[in-house]
């Protein structure tokens, strides 16, 4: 999951000053604004800014039945992808994570791998 | 005392249907005993467990939802703990979560009304210029 992120940002380094410039205004204090492309660092590549999910397409609930949506913030080997790097906001990364914990004692999730 | 919960439950993969139907219509006279409502039984059919419970790979899920109050859910707890086919099961209080989504959605309503009267009179002002 951390690898996939990683390449779709630097291959995406291309359409970067207008987002650069519209995600600031539509979302004021969002995460990880200050760690934009390293600041004065000699390396110059730009990482896309990460924006909630859940904030972005209106989400409201987040279920532990809803499969297909916790799949997306679950690793492969069944850890809760931390919000650095999924951009998740805080409040919405506790409920997710609550739905999770949920899925996975109901044996919706696994705890740990798939098909251990 | 009314709160509105969701009962999970799996049953072993190998149940007959109607064992299930029948373990399904004793929680929903327990349920009744107790003064309780039951708002919906779905089945969700045989998927995949994630992991493996009590050497099941598979299993039958089941949704209850049930309305009434803590000792229900006790009561109803206890019944599936001590029904052998139900390999594993899990209740969540869904009350609470759907008073704060429908409060969202209610302000949605409230704003989409608010910006609405000017389209309602555009469509209408526009509509006879169609048909004239």
């Amino acid at each position: 999951m951390a690898d996939e992120t990683r390449t779709s940002e630097s291959s995406s380094g291309g359409d970067r000053p207008d987002r650069g410039e519209r995600r600031p205004s539509s979302r004021p204090g969002g995460p990880g604004g200050g760690r934009e492309g390293g600041g004065a660092g000699g390396r110059k590549y730009f990482r896309r800014k990460k924006v909630c999910k859940f904030c972005v397409e209106k989400i409201e609930a987040i279920n532990y039945k809803d499969i297909r949506l916790l799949a997306q913030f679950v690793a492969e080997s069944g850890r809760i992808v931390p919000r650095r790097l999924t951009g998740v906001c805080t409040p919405h990364q506790r409920r997710l994570s609550l739905a999770i914990k949920q899925a996975r004692n109901i044996a919706l999730l696994p705890f740990a791998g798939r098909a251990a | 005392m009314n709160r509105t919960y969701e009962l999970m439950f799996i049953v072993r993969p190998d149940m007959a249907e109607e064992d299930q139907d029948k373990l399904i219509s004793t929680l929903e006279t327990a349920v009744a005993a107790s003064s309780g409502l039951v708002k919906g039984v779905e089945r969700m059919g045989k998927r995949r467990l994630a992991y493996t419970v009590r050497k099941f790979h598979d299993g039958i899920y089941v949704l209850l939802t049930v309305e009434g109050g803590g000792g229900l859910i006790h009561e109803l707890e206890r019944r599936l703990r001590v029904t052998e086919p139900v390999i594993k099961f899990l209740t969540v209080r869904i009350d609470e979560e759907q008073k704060r989504l429908d409060k969202i959605k209610a302000i949605k309503d409230a704003k989409r009304k608010a910006a609405a009267p000017v389209t309602p009179a555009e469509a209408a002002g526009e509509a006879p210029a169609a048909t004239a």
